[in-house]
């Protein structure tokens, strides 16, 4: 329907205005055109897409579990100064609070969100509201007496921090930080240290398949791109048939191919060079292997397409000029290279970051990368602000790297 | 001339390197492919050489509806819901793109290809919290949709690409004789790029027919698709069914493929060989 607008601006419909204006409004109907046709896309990505990535930012900081299940405390204690142990009011409201909650079966999940801050605090919570409705005033000595630790000052620190609508917690957390009891950001000790690890790891994967694939499909392309006979459209067939395929079927034939008893280890034994079946699968080797041959087309398919663009001749001409073959190629051809190369390389890059199935599948438990953490968190733990935390990093990570490409190598991206 | 000589010589090394090299990374890229197809023929239930003997049970077991068959199905109709949106949202806002440089144009177009950049896990776990809160967890309805946010982007791009290839006096040309803009639309531009959005609806297929990380978080056991299934049997244990459908995807896998050249030599064709 809104195709119709280009014709009718053209048939123009008003003689008296200038042609100047009627091109104006030609031009503006033309842009509302482009405008509603691209709308529904947008309108679906906004709403499927865009907002549910926003909304993980948001609960990377977000802990409403306290404020819901006792919001009388987090009321009262909000103006608490943290100096002395809190008043009767404060200790009365939590009293109810967990009377109450432990009515409508809601304090479990603010123990929970409070273990996350200091162990043993949902084992404390919910001690004290099996009894809270017997508790009398005064409130505070009842408490107290029900267990010490609510006579610790520390814990009611917790509370407060914890109550409060945003929390730095998870994000500090995945970051191997931890706030101490005054609020000072520290490192949490070094055997707790666990988190930072797999962003490292993961970069560090992710660098070493992109530079593997660079050196295996420099000259693939190379080769594809320059070959006068047809081989070359063999070797892109060979390149791109993996690309099509399942990544599940290639990881399950990775799986075959290098078990113990597989077939790579009865060629080695077949050979003589190795008595006893290796262990091939399930370490960082069986990582690479698989990522190598997951990615590796989207090196070739960019560099292939830069590279049939460089004449040859300019190799001829360079060596006519006296360049060794080596000099020729590496002053001449590999600088003219470098765009296919880049947008490549990013290509490979940005996809091995955020790699899940390759690395559970056939990596150990110390091959995992950022994208394990968030299933385990979200899947297994449950713990939805850590799992949160964990993607935010993830995609904090993609878009510096993407833009480390874009800016630093100038590549050109998906587009 | 002796310089020149060694330098061919030289030369003629690096060649038969370079063609060593290219040899053995194609073998790399296509043996484990190759590999696993005799094996899920094997009498036995292990997956290793030499095989006891020939047998179909293999295959009696993936033709099963449970799981496998109800999961290919799944993955059917999910894939083919999710193509036909992707492809008539991404056609429409290539079109929208290609005819009009409206304000805002940069922005909009990193939006619709934000879905290639953005890793797959982080998509899963927004759409999860998100189809938690809206009640669309465990649907088909919430997995189509994820799916064709995810395959979109592929359709505008190779819809944009085939659009820069058109002509667009043709159109003026076809209203200049009175055809409607429908029918412009119809008999002129659609047959042009038909090539162009069908190679774009088969990338929308393929990814969501492959994708296993959104079905992990949104997708109860009801709509388990053939991926998802596939990824619990490899991580629980390698048995020769999941052979036997490895190599029932590859066949049709390679059938798409054969669909693909059809296409492209028809665009080329068409398109002059431009």
């Amino acid at each position: 329907m809104s195709i119709t607008a280009e014709f009718e601006s053209d048939s123009g419909r008003a003689p008296e205005v200038s042609l100047k204006s009627k091109l104006r409004r030609a031009e503006r109907q033309r842009q509302l055109k482009g405008l509603g046709l691209v709308a529904p896309l947008l309108t679906f990505l906004l709403v499927i897409f865009v907002l549910p990535i926003v909304a993980i930012l948001f609960f990377a900081v977000s802990s409403p579990e306290v404020g819901e299940a006792l919001p009388r405390t987090a009321e009262a204690i909000k103006s608490w100064d943290g100096k002395d142990l809190p008043d009767e009011a404060t200790y009365r409201a939590l009293a109810e609070d967990l009377a109450e909650g432990y009515e409508a079966k809601t304090v479990a999940g603010a123990g929970t969100r409070l273990n996350y801050q200091a162990s043993g605090f949902r084992s404390l919570i919910m001690r004290t509201a099996r009894k809270a409705d017997e508790m009398q005033a005064p409130f505070k000595a009842a408490m107290i007496d029900r267990d010490e630790r609510w006579g610790e000052i520390q814990y009611w620190r917790e509370l407060q921090r914890a109550a409060r609508p945003l929390t730095p917690l998870y994000v500090l957390q995945v970051l191997d930080l931890k706030q101490d009891e005054t609020g000072a950001i520290v490192s949490v000790p070094e055997n707790r240290a666990i988190y930072l690890d797999y962003l490292t790891r993961s970069l560090w994967i992710s660098a070493s398949v992109t530079v593997l694939c660079l050196l295996i499909g420099y000259p693939i392309a190379y080769f594809a791109a320059h070959t006068t006979s047809n081989w070359g459209y063999l070797v892109l067939g060979a390149v791109l048939l993996p690309f099509w395929i399942s990544v599940l079927v290639r990881t399950a034939a990775w799986m075959v191919v290098l078990q113990r008893e597989g077939m790579l280890n009865d060629l080695l034994i077949g050979i003589g060079l190795i008595g006893e079946p290796l262990q091939l699968l399930f370490n960082r080797f069986a990582v690479y292997i698989a990522m190598i041959h997951v990615l590796l087309p989207f090196l070739v398919m960019p560099l292939y397409n830069n590279m049939r663009t460089i004449p040859q001749l300019h190799l001829k001409a360079a060596g006519s000029l006296g360049a060794t073959p080596f000099w020729a190629f590496w002053t001449v051809y590999f600088p003219q290279s470098l765009p296919g190369l880049s947008a490549g390389a990013l290509l490979v890059f940005i996809l091995a970051l955020g790699y899940y199935i390759t690395p559970a599948l056939v990596g150990g438990p110390g091959d995992q990368m950022l994208s394990f953490l968030v299933t385990q968190f979200a899947l297994e733990i449950g713990n939805w602000g850590m799992a949160a935390a964990a993607a935010g990093l993830l995609l904090v990570a993609t878009l510096v790297s993407y833009a480390v490409f874009r800016l630093c190598l100038g590549a050109r991206g998906f587009m | 001339m002796a310089n020149n000589s060694t330098r061919t010589a030289q030369e003629r090394i690096a060649s038969v390197l370079l063609k060593a090299f290219v040899g053995m990374t194609c073998f790399f890229l296509i043996f484990p492919i190759l590999a696993i197809i005799p094996i899920s023929f094997s009498s036995g239930s292990f997956l290793s050489y030499p095989m006891p003997g020939f047998s179909l049970q293999w295959y009696e077991a993936v033709l099963q509806p449970f799981p496998w068959l109800e999961t290919l199905w799944n993955s059917l109709f999910i894939a083919i819901c999710a193509t036909v949106l992707a492809t008539t949202l991404g056609t429409l806002a290539a079109y929208g793109l290609t005819v009009s440089r409206f304000p805002g144009r940069g922005l909009v177009i990193a939006i619709i290809i934000s879905p290639l950049i953005v890793p797959i896990i982080v998509v899963a776990l927004g759409v999860y919290f998100f189809f938690a809160r809206v009640g669309l967890l465990g649907t088909f309805t919430g997995l189509i949709m994820a799916h064709t946010a995810l395959g979109a982007p592929f359709v505008v791009i190779t819809v944009l690409a085939t659009l820069q290839g058109f002509d667009m006096q043709l159109v003026r040309a076809s209203s200049s004789l009175g055809a409607k803009p429908m029918a412009t639309f119809r008999q002129v531009t659609f047959p042009l790029i038909a090539p162009g959005i069908a190679t774009g609806a088969l990338f929308a297929f393929i990814t969501s027919f492959d994708e296993v990380v959104v079905a992990l978080f949104v997708a109860s056991p009801a709509q388990f698709t053939l991926p998802r299934q596939m990824f619990a049997g490899l991580r629980d244990q390698l048995d020769p069914s999941i052979v036997a459908m490895s190599t029932l995807l590859i066949l049709f896998t390679s059938l798409i493929l054969i669909v693909m050249e059809l296409l492209r030599r028809r665009t080329q064709r068409i398109m002059g060989g431009r």
